[in-house]
């Protein structure tokens, strides 16, 4: 367990993250007129937008938690601590996971940190994922300094839902929650203990994935990523100072999301915005099949552009057909220009 | 030798009380390890270059602050740190920002620390920072002869008119000198309060321009005790004596006013209007008037050089400032020189009001119709024309 106090890891990695990056600056500058495609002024190739510097990886890589579900990151004996699968007499599996919730600060944009509240000392919180019909049984146990708990999107009956009253589970206490994944689609969790508004921005929520079970059908193979939009309000003015896909602002511009022309690419996209209502993703020079919600195998449209409220979420399908660089980010320019922007990288297939 | 050690051993017993604050202190012990810094930034000059932003910053709080990013009008923008990003109690760093600003309008420049805490400065017009270059230079120079020099001058010509007033008359002109004075007396102080409000807190700006105005004061005391002194032997030369201290009571003054004219231009405000020269040149001329009510009212004669070395005294330091305010503007600079001009304005209305009083009380010198009359028209026509400047 983390014992890092806001101080000691200020000191720790902040410091030494933030003198490499502000001494990169001009460097960095330099690297992005090289063409990873941050600098989009032509004509004014010295004004780069942007954060200035990267973030320590070591604690929260974004381009892990892409692909990351059912701590699939982990190697199998840690793995196994959080998550074990049983199955059962019907084919269905007993999905079991262990999360806990803590206070950590995270860096959400190089050199800067947000006292965050968080699901396994990360933000976003780790991927769950199970096929239609299966047992999900989460042990949460609340290891922070304020109650929580765990509010699931999806079928399940009033005691497992987390946000009726006295459902909070009280600091160093723990409770099981337990439900059959159903429906199938892209959902979420978050904490719902009040204030509510505080219990999210703070960064307590994660995706929560359902595959069809065989007799529903299933989703074509893919390169699948997770992206959870997000926010962050370092002054606590109830507006936001830092945006982005998956906590760190500007993370997939310095390291782009590699893709495959010709392949399959899916994105399963989570809107948890708080204070704007709501947020967007846009995809330079490409087209997607948007299937809302995730509840259905045939897309209800065709776009370039999706729109989410917060705590609507999408899965978005597409094929790459040109070899290069694609930006992404939210269509609200100042979002885009607050962090949430990033970039694909098409590269041909291997032969 | 003994004399000495007892002088040492409260200084000892002093740094060793300091010492167990700094390691056991109480402050921390209420803080703990988990609470936040406190984090305070001012922002010292910004200065607007073709497609770049350069803002100096100053660490004014007791912890250190980490300058993590940077944000211009709501997008995180890339920069660099000329003295690093970290910055120890009154540290400071100058960060250059590639933003490409637009002309006349306006910007708002974010910086955020480690703990995401931001600092805001506000660009009301974005012009190109003027650097010092000899056509600025002269644009300087006749934004201060025009608000300044020529003004007081135009107010001198009045003397021949006045030295044919009889008594009761000069008596008005005296105390609507006092009047004059007394409206930049308050004028210069709110003024100068409001400045040391902006300045960072380890500052106090309120104490500085108590200093500054307190120094003035005595510092002219002096002057106007030696002037004395030197002219003694000569006739009585007391009107003489004190035209010059109110000259240089109104230089200093001037010379806060020509820094804000300055610094107004150099951010871009005096683009709003001329009406804002009109307003001080008018105001202006009054002091010239004040310059030469005592001369007057001793009948004395007075050469036109002498005349306008009066005028210089009181209008050249406008130019002076102008510049200052123009290149280097610091609110400190501010702060000081308009406390500077606070007390020597203070201490030539103590000077005239003796020298009216000379003769009694000064109840009854200042009860009588004339004075009152002056008093309340001095002040008046410095606050009409004090419309203008805005």
């Amino acid at each position: 367990m983390w014992q890092l106090t806001r101080r000691s890891w200020l000191r720790a990695t902040g410091l030494a993250s933030l003198a490499g990056s502000i001494v990169g600056g001009a460097r960095i500058a330099g690297q992005a007129r090289q063409g990873n495609g941050v600098a989009h002024h032509p004509a004014h190739d010295s004004h780069v937008m942007g954060t200035v510097g990267r973030v320590a990886p070591d604690r929260f890589n974004p381009v892990t938690y892409l692909t990351a579900w059912n701590f699939n990151d982990l190697a199998p004996e840690e793995r196994s601590k959080y998550y074990r699968e049983t199955p059962r007499p019907d084919g269905t599996l007993l999905r079991e996971y262990e999360i806990f919730s803590a206070d950590r600060e995270i860096e959400i944009a190089p050199g800067m940190f947000f006292p965050a509240w968080t699901f396994n000392g990360q933000v976003p919180g780790p991927t769950i994922r199970a096929t239609e019909g299966d047992r999900v049984r989460v042990s949460f146990r609340n290891l922070g300094s304020h109650p929580h708990s765990m509010h699931f999107h999806g079928w399940h009956p009033p005691a497992m839902d987390g946000a009726l009253a006295g459902q909070e589970v009280q600091p160093g206490e723990t409770f099981v929650y337990e439900f059959d994944a159903d429906p199938f689609g892209l959902h979420l969790y978050h904490c719902h203990t009040v204030p509510l508004k505080r219990h999210i921005h703070k960064g307590l929520y994660g995706a929560f994935i359902i595959d069809p079970r065989s007799s529903s059908g299933s989703r074509p193979p893919a390169d699948e990523f997770v992206m959870v939009m997000n926010a962050f309000d370092t002054t606590f003015d109830a507006e936001n100072e830092v945006y982005a896909v998956n906590t760190v602002a500007n993370a997939y511009a310095h390291d782009p999301i590699r893709v495959t022309v010709g392949k399959l690419v899916r994105i399963y996209l989570v809107n948890v915005t708080e204070f704007d209502p709501i947020n967007s993703l846009h995809l330079h020079g490409m087209f997607f099949d948007i299937y809302r919600t995730g509840t259905s195998l045939t897309p209800s449209e065709k776009s370039d552009t999706i729109m989410l409220c917060q705590g609507e979420r999408a899965i978005l399908e597409t094929t790459f057909r040109y070899p290069g660089d694609f930006m992404f980010h939210a269509h609200q320019s100042e979002f885009a220009e607050l962090g949430w922007m990033g970039l694909f990288r098409a590269e041909a297939p291997l032969t | 030798m003994r004399h000495v050690l007892l002088a040492l051993i409260p200084l000892a017993l002093l740094a060793a009380l300091l010492v167990v604050i700094v390691q056991w202190g109480p402050a921390e012990a209420v803080r703990g390890e988990d609470y936040p810094p406190v984090e305070r930034l001012t922002f010292q000059r910004v200065i607007l270059e073709p497609g770049a932003i350069v803002v100096n910053v100053l660490n004014d709080g007791p912890d250190e602050v980490s300058i993590a990013q940077v944000q211009v009008d709501d997008a995180f923008w890339t920069f660099t740190a000329d003295n690093g990003v970290v910055l120890d109690h009154l540290g400071r760093t100058t960060l250059h920002i590639p933003y490409p600003w637009v002309d006349t309008e306006a910007h708002v420049v974010r910086v955020l620390t480690s703990t995401g805490t931001a600092f805001e400065h506000e660009i009301p017009v974005a012009v190109t920072t003027p650097t010092p270059n000899a056509r600025f230079f002269g644009v300087f120079t006749l934004i201060g002869l025009y608000v300044g020099v020529i003004p007081v001058l135009i107010g001198l010509l009045w003397f021949p008119f006045m030295k044919r007033l009889p008594v009761r008359a000069m008596d008005f002109l005296l105390a609507l000198t006092v009047g004059l004075l007394a409206f930049l007396l308050v004028d210069g102080a709110s003024e100068g309060l409001e400045s040391a409000e902006l300045l960072p807190e380890s500052f106090q700006g309120v104490v500085l321009f108590g200093l500054a105005a307190a120094g003035a004061y005595l510092l002219l005391e002096g002057v106007g005790a030696w002037l004395r002194a030197r002219r003694s032997s000569a006739a009585d030369r007391s009107g003489w004596v004190l035209a010059v201290l109110i000259a240089v009571g109104i230089g200093l003054h001037n010379f806060g006013e020509g820094l804000a004219i300055g610094s107004a231009f150099a951010l871009g405000e005096a683009a709003l209007g001329t009406l804002l020269i009109v307003g001080f040149t008018l105001h202006n001329t009054t002091e010239g008037l004040a310059i030469v009510a005592p001369l007057a009212r001793q009948g004395q004669r007075v050469s036109i050089g002498d005349l306008a070395k009066l005028g210089l005294i009181g209008g050249v330091p406008t130019i002076a400032g102008a510049w200052l305010g123009g290149f280097v503007y610091s609110p400190v600079w501010s702060v000081l020189f308009l406390a500077v001009g606070v007390g020597a304005i203070a201490q030539v209305v103590v000077q005239i009001v003796r020298h009216m009083t000379r003769e009694g009380s000064v109840a009854r010198v200042l009860a009588t119709g004339p004075v009152l009359a002056g008093l309340f028209a001095g002040f008046a026509v410095m606050y009409v024309t004090g419309m203008l400047v805005g």
